[in-house]
């Protein structure tokens, strides 16, 4: 039946960012030119050029890295912990007023939904500066050992799907303990963290304590492999994490990894249904599936899989494609060519495979990168989707009879990051979650994340944690 | 007229148990079954449900999508008066209302029932008649349901007798809460016996039943009984209709109808006072339970001063420019 | 003295709880610090490596499982045990290092009582490390310390008991199970441990001790897929690069090696025990 409630459109306005036709490095205070060719950076919604951002090259993150611990032992090093607090507190509020520019511009740089970028990432963003602004002048107590000294420079290289967020996951620890930052944004979405630098500067944070060099794979490459950094952190593929990892080895620098996922989300025949059904949605298409920790293999019991799937391709059908502007999408844009061109590669495969592939009746825009959410059912665990990370808009539905086989099929993966758990018996839930190798659980919820709650992965989806406590022990000399 | 109890009636007590239709028709053959059946279906995770309907509260409904909400809306009102101190007068007026809600326009739809108490029903009939809005009467010793089933079902009689179009009944709290949840069904049965044509909405009062759990029981309880409404409340106890709260029953209606093939209407009540919250309600039925219940005959809001606020926003929207509570009409 | 001839020993590797020679045949010669003859050991080769990998693996799921309270009865049995053997241990340790009797006598006692010292951490990692974490939702969160999984050792070359005891303890009271690698040229005592191990309650294949070249099979355990981390605190200097490196293919956690080898009697405070550890975190919502 057609709908007689058909949403008219409701853009968010565009009119609240300012995006300059160029962009530069932000290096010891001040914005200045990349030595590098620059690039272009897409809205991937539209492929409209937004903007030509600097590209750092070793000499400009050489500069960047000298400003940096220039910093660290001049200013941001010995200054008093309460006063490095009250520079986060500033960030943190100065990220609440311009919540609404940072959101717009995430989401024309990212593709994502203006929801998600105004209810999710910029409030969580702030979170973190926020949380991590009290630690400052409380780590003795953090438990981490006696006396922690901050390391020195950090050199941080953050993804794509979660731009701010990302950043602010890197950045707030790492200035909460003492040490100075040079980070590198992901290529293609540097906007953001732009808008952060101008936030430092409007916070009067003392130059060089925050530098950002814009750049490719070479540039994030300087900045790992930069003598005089102390401390590298990376979120991103497991296979850069790995080369990362190797270019580390027989150095002193600290490393920590938050790589790629392929989480299982179990769902018991006595689960609460409809919460799980908005779980799975949520776990596999919310970022349209740009998410490491990302629900991407359901594994549900077979005594509830016709009415677990007739659920979900239902829920499915009412998600909305489409701006990711318009207040009322659900899933954006895919953020770039390349990253559509595996989730299709991918899809193929599992078709080719023998997996059945659904989607629901989806018009797709016609310019920009677009995946419709898709389910693939009849997956075994061997075919490919059921193994590799999609990193887009895609669910492989497993099943299982007993609990056991269920922990088996979802531990049956090189990563660890992430996991779900639907029942309403508790028993089950506890033993389940005791006996998953995952960094984070969620039980009857999923995609919950808190600057309070640490988050990281087992296995080949990265060590050490981020958030809570346990994320600072990465930014210590002597933490244990 | 007034009807009294009338002695005559056929014992309430123990009614022939109807079936429930197909495929729960052993369902309701012993309590045990019954409760096994109930506790049964799928539990709801409180904090999931709350954030669903979270997120479907930013659903921003601008322009042509708010001007047919807005009027669909008005469309669904039962416009409910339910004190002590009504009056033939007070329901003439409020039928009056009823009929043309903006007197300044005469594009604005009329509501879909005028609710009343059930001795009260006939004023609101002769005023209605030929309109097309229903007269709906509270009944079955609304709001507590406290009395014996004959009262309730002499209550039921004499506001059908009075002119009644639909009935809304309140379920026996007490009984479903001890665990007795086949004499509720009993209940609902025979009241839906005794309001012949008259259509059948059965109030929860979700409010006293507290947790989601329960909704979903009471709400399968209710449509196994036969209910062609399944109601929140009766707007006597807080808290009364809740956006949680009608998200489970419009996944109730949704599942009952996947099911049986029957298709039974929600209606909550009490508490919506603003455009805002009715909009917010039509968007969780259209993506909950779907566009099938974006109709008067499958959704209602039970609510007096919602329509005014209705009003003054249709207003706005037609005039460009806001306006004030002078504009619409006190009742 | 007596007439007696003695009985000696045979020398062999400690996996899956049995005492096999390797499986390549070969065996070293062992001499204690001035170069005399104290025996031949058994030479681990790759496949040992693999064999040992695969018990720890198999051991995992029990001895992660057990109860903390459980874990920390077994270290502290495999303290008692030790004590047992203690002059056996002071043997060894001053033949294969050199040390005066007095000396050797305080690195076994060092040896037992670390054991202690883990004995009791077991059950107070969780506390300690673990906590809930105050969302800013409905939610209750907890994180909790687990373990890595299998851990191969390059065990200390120099301190062949205490050091030895001092990074293979910390790995077995947060859970884990061990491949390791002993001081090449002092395995004597890593043997006896064995030996101590097998008669305390610790199942077999949760530690697994193969005497040879770290720098032989080092690089096997530290490109093995089902290793989760390496130890490479007895690697030779010149190639612990190249073991990280070859550590950095299935994202292993790695405990680089010290520029030299430390002072093992002071105390490790968490230092050997968080390397080991994951955080695990668990979300639930809280309603009614």
């Amino acid at each position: 039946m057609t709908n007689l409630f058909e949403y008219a459109p409701a853009p968010e306005s565009r009119s609240i960012v300012d995006v300059a036709p160029s962009y530069g490095l932000f290096v010891d205070g001040e914005f200045v030119d990349g030595s590098g060719t620059p690039f272009k950076t897409v809205n991937p919604a539209t492929e409209e050029v937004l903007s030509e951002v600097a590209s750092a090259t070793d000499a400009d993150v050489d500069r960047a890295v000298r400003a940096a611990r220039r910093a660290f032992t001049r200013v941001w090093g010995p200054m008093r912990p309460a006063d490095r607090g009250k520079y986060l507190f500033r960030i943190a509020r100065l990220l609440q007023e311009r919540a609404r520019e940072f959101a717009v511009l995430e989401s024309l740089d990212n593709g994502k939904p203006i929801r998600e970028s105004r209810d999710v990432d910029v409030p969580l963003a702030a979170a973190h500066f926020f949380y991590h602004a009290g630690w400052a002048d409380k780590l003795d107590w953090a438990g981490l050992g006696p006396g922690p000294r901050p390391l020195g420079v950090a050199g941080q290289v953050i993804p794509w799907n979660f731009p701010l967020l990302m950043l602010a996951w890197k950045v707030a620890p790492a200035l909460a303990t003492g040490n100075t930052v040079v980070l590198k944004p992901a290529e293609t979405t540097p906007l953001t963290a732009l808008l952060f630098a101008e936030v430092c500067r409007q916070a009067d944070l003392p130059p060089g304590v925050v530098n950002i060099v814009t750049g490719a794979g070479d540039t994030g490459r300087a900045v790992v492999e930069h003598e005089d950094v102390d401390k590298v952190a990376f979120t991103g593929s497991t296979e850069v994490g790995r080369s990362i990892a190797r270019a580390v080895a027989g150095t002193r620098k600290r490393l920590t990894l938050e790589l790629g996922g392929k989480a299982a989300n179990i769902v018991f025949d006595d689960a609460p249904i409809d919460q799980a059904v908005e779980g799975i949605v949520q776990g596999v298409f919310s970022n349209q599936g740009h998410v490491c920790c990302a629900g991407s293999r359901l594994l549900v019991q077979e005594s509830v899989h016709d009415e677990v799937i007739a659920s979900l391709q239902r829920r499915i059908g009412t998600l909305r494609l489409g701006h990711p502007l318009d207040k009322n999408t659900d899933i954006g844009a895919i953020n770039s060519a390349e990253q559509l061109a595996r989730i299709r590669e991918l899809s193929e495969v599992g078709e080719a495979e023998g997996a059945n592939r659904w989607q629901p009746a989806c018009e797709l825009p016609e310019r920009g990168f677009w995946f419709p959410p898709t389910v693939f059912t009849d997956v075994s665990p061997a075919h490919r989707i059921a193994r590799d990370e999609v990193f887009g808009p895609v669910l492989s539905v497993l099943t299982f009879r007993t609990p056991d086989e269920a922990v088996a099929k979802a531990n049956n993966t090189t990563y660890g990051l992430s996991a779900g758990i639907w029942t309403e018996k508790g028993s089950r839930i506890l033993a389940v979650a005791d006996r998953l190798r995952a960094g984070v659980v969620w039980a009857n919820t999923f995609n919950q994340f808190d600057p309070t709650s640490p988050f990281g992965g087992y296995k080949q989806s990265g060590y050490g944690r981020e958030g809570g406590r346990h994320g600072l022990a990465a930014y210590l000399e002597g933490a244990q | 007229m007034t009807h009294v109890l009338d002695p005559d009636a056929p014992a309430a007590a123990n009614p022939p148990r109807r079936e429930p239709p197909a495929p729960y028709r052993d369902v309701t053959r012993s309590d045990a079954a019954f409760r096994a059946f109930l506790h049964g279906l799928p539990g709801v995770d409180q904090v999931g449900a709350e954030s669903r309907v979270a997120v479907l509260g930013t659903r921003s409904i601008k322009t042509t999508a708010k001007a047919w909400a807005i009027d669909t809306a008005i469309s669904m009102v039962d416009l409910t008066t339910l004190e002590g101190a009504d009056t033939p007068g007070r329901v003439r007026s409020l039928a009056a209302k009823a009929r043309r809600p903006d007197p300044g326009d005469p594009t604005t739809p009329p509501v879909a029932a005028v609710c009343v108490y059930g001795d009260l029903a006939g004023v609101a009939k002769e005023a209605l008649t030929g309109t097309g809005i229903s007269v709906a009467a509270v009944a079955t010793a609304f709001p507590s349901g406290r009395a014996s089933r004959a009262v309730k079902l002499a209550d039921v009689r004499d506001a059908v007798a009075n002119g009644a179009d639909e009935i809304d009944m309140v379920i026996d709290r007490g009984a479903f809460l001890a665990g007795r949840h086949l004499d509720v069904f009993d209940e609902i049965v025979a009241v839906k016996e005794a309001c012949g044509d008259a259509h059948l909405k059965v109030i929860l009062e979700t409010g006293e039943l507290v947790t989601l759990d329960n909704v979903r029981r009471a709400s399968w309880l209710a449509m196994l009984a036969g209910g062609d409404f399944i109601k929140t409340s009766t707007g006597k106890v807080s808290p009364a209709a809740t956006l949680p709260v009608c998200l489970v029953m419009l996944e109730a209606v949704r599942d009952f109808r996947a099911a049986t093939g029957r298709q039974v209407g929600v209606k909550p009540a009490g508490g919506i006072r603003t455009t805002k919250d009715a909009i917010k309600h039509l968007v969780l039925v259209n993506e909950v339970a779907g566009p099938e219940w974006l109709s008067p005959d499958w959704f209602r809001f039970g609510a007096s001063s919602l329509l005014n606020d209705l009003l003054l926003q249709r207003q706005k929207l037609r005039t460009g420019h806001y306006s004030g509570p002078d504009h619409v009409s006190v009742d | 003295m007596s007439d007696r001839l003695a009985v000696r020993k045979t020398y062999k590797l400690y996996v899956n709880g049995a005492f096999p020679r390797s499986e390549s045949g070969r065996t070293y010669e062992v001499t204690d610090a001035r170069g005399g003859f104290l025996a031949n050991a058994a030479q681990a080769s790759r496949k040992d490596a693999r064999d040992a990998v695969v018990a720890a693996r198999t051991a995992f799921g029990k001895w992660s499982g057990a109860t903390a309270y459980n874990r920390g009865q077994v270290l502290y049995r495999v303290a008692e045990v030790m004590e047992g053997r203690h002059a056996q241990f002071c043997e060894e340790v001053a033949a294969g290092e050199g040390l005066s009797a007095s000396r050797a006598r305080a690195a076994v006692d060092a040896a037992v009582d670390r054991w202690v010292w883990y004995a009791g951490w077991t059950d107070k990692l969780g506390a300690v490390l673990g906590g809930a974490n105050p969302v800013a939702g409905p939610y209750f969160d907890f994180s909790l310390p687990e373990p890595t999984g299998v851990v191969a050792v390059l065990a200390p070359q120099r301190s062949s008991l205490l050091g030895l005891v001092s990074v293979l303890a910390p790995v077995l009271a947060g859970g884990n199970t061990a491949v390791v690698v002993t001081s090449r040229t002092r395995p004597l005592p890593a043997v006896t441990l064995g030996e101590v191990l097998a008669t305390s309650d610790v199942p077999g294949g949760v530690v697994n001790l193969l005497t040879g070249d770290a720098g032989e099979i080092g690089p096997w355990l530290a490109e093995h897929d089902d290793v989760d981390a390496i130890d490479l605190t007895g690697a030779p200097a010149d190639r612990a690069m190249e073991l990280e490196r070859l550590a950095a293919g299935s994202i292993k956690r790695v405990v680089r090696p010290p520029a030299e080898e430390p002072d093992w009697s002071a105390d490790p405070g968490l230092s050997r025990l968080t390397p080991f550890l994951e955080t695990k975190t668990v979300w639930h919502p809280m309603g009614l």
